[in-house]
């Protein structure tokens, strides 16, 4: 004899219902753990927001499953079958016992993950112990560049466009804008701050692995915010204090960055179209054919833009971009720094090739 | 001529247009010869003055003003006579017209319009993002067509297409002949296309459109191209609309429900407008405050948000998202109705814990107030308030929570038809429950520092407002069709489109999560080689769900014109717009219903929600017996 469904609830049902859960979430929370989410952990406190992370998967999976294995059965036991379509449900109006459940269980695993959430988040920010050991380091937003300024070994302070950190040691970074805002980003270190005009924001990491990351804007400041992308490298403490004792003699300038002895010849198409890691690469912003790189609008044109103008009046417009505007552009566009991102040769190799594919 | 240019309508508007663009230039160059400004002639002071001015002109043009002209001059009024309410073509509905029913199809079709429009530019936003580098559009138009895409979604779809379904059946679902303001009805829903023609026209403003995100961040929105003032001047026409509408429905629905309509006898529908409503009149002057500041720091050279002259930028962050979070519920919380209705029907049962369901919206719109600054974690501003707005963000969980559940145990034990508007109500509890969990994980403020302004929060903000608010809206225009249109939508072609639609918007915003957690930045136009891969995915993907709303248009465009007329009341539904015939008749029902009991109450054999009997019988719905039949008319 059939037993109608909908008088009371099956307790097989449930039985299934429950056994289908467990497993869907112990796939899904493995899925969640096994799936690589961020870049390398580059920070001490990379570790604790990806743990973070990790305990909030856990939490979220099962109430995903819950919502969608109710919604199955639901549809697999009640749906309307031929014959039943003047029939009604039971007139069930609530449960208060069910209600206060459903209300005191989320706050309760609310309230755990705030607890937890707080005393990381305490975690991530708090102050080396030594507090005088911290290295810090202002960093200045503008459109579409980031410099960086150190105290050199001297006291003197020192300004680079490269951003270098010893590992292991506390850094703590000052942040500025000089135009809009912008909002400093490394995310193998997981720390963001915005740079606000008029205020500095600061945030603290203790980088944990050397290599280069990413540094990215991910504030929204206008034409190049999309090539607003520099690289922090980080050194061995010593490489790293050589480095800034280097920058602090008066000719060292921001030249011989990177430990290194001088290249060779200079390829000024891929000074172009890719940078020399340090500056903002030219063909993000500017066409030229040669070169291959396509419309971008951020920039004039070059394949028109160059024509008839000097050796003099194209490195003029490379190291001081504000002197000329083309018609059509808005000033304050392009970095002003690239006399400091780049090396005297390498904007001579720049001037010499782009008068090379000057078109007439 | 004269007599068309006397009569109001579109003759006298686009007359009184071009008096509005002689009036800016007149009062712009007046001005300047009177302070001795060079040159008299200004593009961008006129341009700033005309977006103000000639809107106001075209509404005088239209005749939104007469009848109150007429009253505040001293002169006759002309008496009602009610020979402008309904529909008598398809034209009708190009003008201003006081009947609430005209007034939902022109909010609801011209909402849909602006869908598609907000669509096709999400489109050129993938098919730019299909690659690494610059594909086909440059760097300022890009910006400008991810702000203008989220601009006519927010303020000219989801907030107000809520506002028109509302429109169209929150009177009769109380029982009133119409709205309390008709007159303001109608001047609400014409100041959006003023607001639409405005954000899309900034295209051919010199410098591109307004290209600083929906968000308009200061100081680089005060610094924009003048394309950035069509959004700043745009936005005060739709907030000013949502403002009118909201006054109108609190009026509506505090003095006009039926006899025996007590606030808890009410359908959730209109208890979700009623939340909204009030959000919406405390929050929306916010944002029209925040764009003043921009428009007067550009337009007048204050200094509300330049930091050299004693300007702060954070503060133009707070207003905003004092209103602009507050608008996250102003876009949830009519969904949350249109469900609780679709799924008392469709699952033949009463929607559960009813009472829990409506005070957990109002704990919404009091918890949504106190949570804005979740926005700004890395803003900068000072630190102390993040853990106390991290508690207020996670608790909203728990009233949200509390609806889900109940609309699971709602479906639970009934008798589940579904169709179309199921389908849709089902695929929302499950999309919006991810949302909602990304939405705890955005909460928790260490995770946020890493993921904010990244494409996690793209992703988050789509489960949101397409998996939820989008998915609301197509089960509520699926149920009410019939009731709007007269006619029965094709329910195959509806479930093709809903199975399409949950398929391609998982395959489109799902992959979002990853990227943005990998560290892609939102708002480029151009991101890192390593999330090429996605990206083409995801703009595959994206084309599918930009198709699959074609379905949609043919459906609603084609059972419109010839699909099967419908019944009075084909769903079964107790609430009092299925009691009348559809669509429903000029003054909405003949005798005024009187409401007898609760409005779910499936489950007892002819229980009724109103009785239309001239002597209501003074008892409860639980023991009613089917002695009233509905009276369905044509």
């Amino acid at each position: 004899m059939a037993v109608d469904p909908r008088a009371k609830t099956n307790p097989r049902t449930i039985v299934q219902m429950v056994v289908v859960g467990v497993i869907a979430s112990a796939i899904g929370i493995a899925l969640g753990l096994a799936i690589n989410w961020f870049p390398v952990q580059g920070s001490t406190q990379s570790k604790k927001i990806d743990d973070l992370w990790n305990l909030m998967l856990i939490f979220a999976v099962p109430v995903f499953v819950l919502v969608v294995v109710v919604v199955l059965f639901a549809v697999k036991e009640f749906r309307q079958r031929p014959g039943e379509e003047k029939l009604d449900g039971p007139n069930i109006h609530g449960s208060t016992k069910l209600e206060i459940i459903w209300t005191t269980v989320p706050s309760l695993i609310i309230f755990v993950l705030v607890g937890y959430s707080a005393t990381v988040l305490s975690d991530i920010e708090a102050a080396p112990a030594n507090a005088a050991q911290e290295l810090k380091v202002d960093v200045y937003g503008q459109q579409f560049a980031w410099t960086f300024k150190y105290t050199g070994v001297d006291g003197k302070p020192v300004n680079t466009t490269r951003l270098y950190l010893p590992n292991h040691q506390s850094v703590k970074f000052n942040v500025h804008s000089k135009d809009v805002i912008h909002d400093f980003w490394i995310p193998a270190m997981r720390m963001k701050i915005d740079a606000v005009p008029g205020i500095t924001t600061s945030y603290r990491i203790t980088p944990i692995r050397e290599g280069s990351y990413p540094v990215v804007c991910a504030e929204l400041c206008g034409l190049g915010h999309a090539v607003m992308r520099q690289t922090a490298y980080v050194l061995p403490p010593a490489k790293f204090k050589a480095w800034l004792t280097k920058q602090s003699q008066p000719a060292g300038g921001g030249a011989a960055a990177g430990g290194g002895a001088a290249t060779a010849a200079i390829d000024a198409k891929t000074l172009f179209t890719k940078g020399n890691g340090n500056s903002t690469a030219c063909g993000s912003c500017h066409q030229l054919t040669a070169a291959g790189t396509p419309a971008g609008g951020i920039g004039p044109d070059l394949d028109t833009a160059l024509a008839g103008q000097s050796a003099a009046q194209i490195k003029q417009s490379i190291v001081n971009p504000q002197a000329v505007i083309t018609k059509g552009y808005p000033p304050n566009v392009m970095p002003p720094n690239f006399a400091q991102t780049l090396k005297p040769a390498e904007i001579d190799a720049l001037v010499q090739y782009l008068l090379k594919n000057q078109k007439k | 001529m004269t007599a068309a240019v006397r009569q109001p309508g579109w003759t006298r508007a686009i007359t009184a247009i071009v008096f509005g663009i002689a009036f800016s230039y007149g009062l712009s160059i007046g001005a300047r010869a009177l302070f001795g400004y060079d040159p008299y002639l200004d593009g961008e002071a006129v341009l700033q003055i005309a977006l103000i001015a000639t809107p106001f002109f075209f509404m005088v043009g239209l005749g939104l003003f007469d009848y109150w002209g007429y009253w505040m001059s001293g002169r006759p009024t002309r008496p009602e006579d009610h020979s402008g309410h309904g529909a008598k073509s398809w034209k009708s509905y190009f003008y201003p017209n006081t009947d609430h029913k005209v007034i939902g199809v022109q909010y609801v079709v011209h909402s849909f319009f602006f869908l598609f429009v907000g669509g096709l530019f999400a489109m050129l936003i993938r098919a730019e993002l299909a690659q690494p580098g610059r594909q086909f559009l440059d760097a300022n138009t890009y910006n400008g067509v991810f702000s203008v895409h989220a601009s006519l979604l927010i303020f000219l779809f989801i907030i107000p297409v809520f506002a028109g379904l509302a429109n169209f059946v929150l009177p009769l679902m109380i029982g009133a002949p119409d709205m309390a303001f008709p007159r303001l009805n109608a001047l609400s829903f014409w100041m959006l296309p003023i607001a639409g023609v405005m954000m899309l026209g900034s295209f051919f403003a010199p410098g591109g459109s307004f290209a600083s995100g929906w968000t308009a961040y200061a100081p680089l929105s005060s610094s924009a191209p003048i394309g950035q003032v069509f959004f700043t001047i745009g936005v005060q026409f739709a907030g000013a609309s949502s403002i009118a509408t909201a006054l109108n429905f609190l009026v509506t629905i505090i003095t006009m429900r039926a006899p025996g309509m007590s606030f808890f006898r009410m359908p959730l529908l209109v208890w979700a407008n009623f939340a909204t409503s009030l959000l919406v009149v405390i929050a929306t002057p916010f944002i029209a405050a925040s764009q003043f500041f921009v428009l007067l720091d550009r337009a007048l050279g204050f200094n509300f948000f330049d930091n050299g002259q004693g300007g702060d930028v954070l503060m133009y962050q707070h207003v905003f998202w004092f209103y602009s979070h507050p608008a996250v519920y102003i876009m949830m919380l009519p969904g949350f109705g249109i469900i609780s209705e679709v799924l008392a029907v469709k699952s033949r049962k009463p929607v559960f814990g009813y009472r829990m369901m409506a005070f957990s919206l109002l704990a919404i719109v009091v918890l949504g107030f106190t949570v804005w600054a979740h926005h700004m974690f890395v803003s900068g501003m000072q630190t102390w308030i993040r853990v106390p707005m991290m508690i207020t963000t996670a608790i909203i969980a728990v009233p949200t929570g509390i609806k889900i559940f109940s609309w699971l145990a709602t479906l639970w034990r009934g008798v589940l038809k579904l169709d179309t508007p199921m389908l849709f109500a089902l695929g929302f509890l499950t999309m919006f429950t991810c949302g909602g969990i990304s939405g705890v994980m955005l909460a928790m403020i260490p995770i946020t520092i890493h993921v904010s302004d990244t494409y996690f929060i793209v992703a988050h903000i789509h489960y949101v407002l397409f998996g939820g608010s989008l998915f609301t809206i197509f089960a509520g225009t699926y149920y009410w069709f019939p009731k709007m249109t007269g006619r029965m939508y094709d329910e195959k072609l509806g479930k093709i489109h809903f199975w399409l639609t949950f398929v391609f918007f998982n395959a489109t915003f799902a992959p979002m999560h990853l990227i943005g957690v990998e560290g892609m930045p939102r708002r480029v136009a151009d991101y890192a080689d390593q999330y090429a891969g996605w990206n083409l995915a995801i703009s595959i993907a994206s084309f599918g769900l930009g198709l699959s709303t074609l379905v949609f248009a043919y459906n609603m465009i084609s059972s419109w014109r010839g699909g099967p007329r419908a019944v009075g009341n084909p769903w079964r539904a107790l609430t009092l717009e299925w009691q009348v015939s559809s669509p429903p008749p000029v003054f909405n029902f003949d005798t005024i219903p009187t409401v007898v009991g609760g409005p779910y109450e499936y489950g007892i054999p002819g229980a009724v929600h109103g009785v239309f009997a001239d002597t209501p019988p003074p008892v409860t719905a639980r023991t009613t017996p089917a002695t009233t039949s509905s009276p369905a008319r044509d």
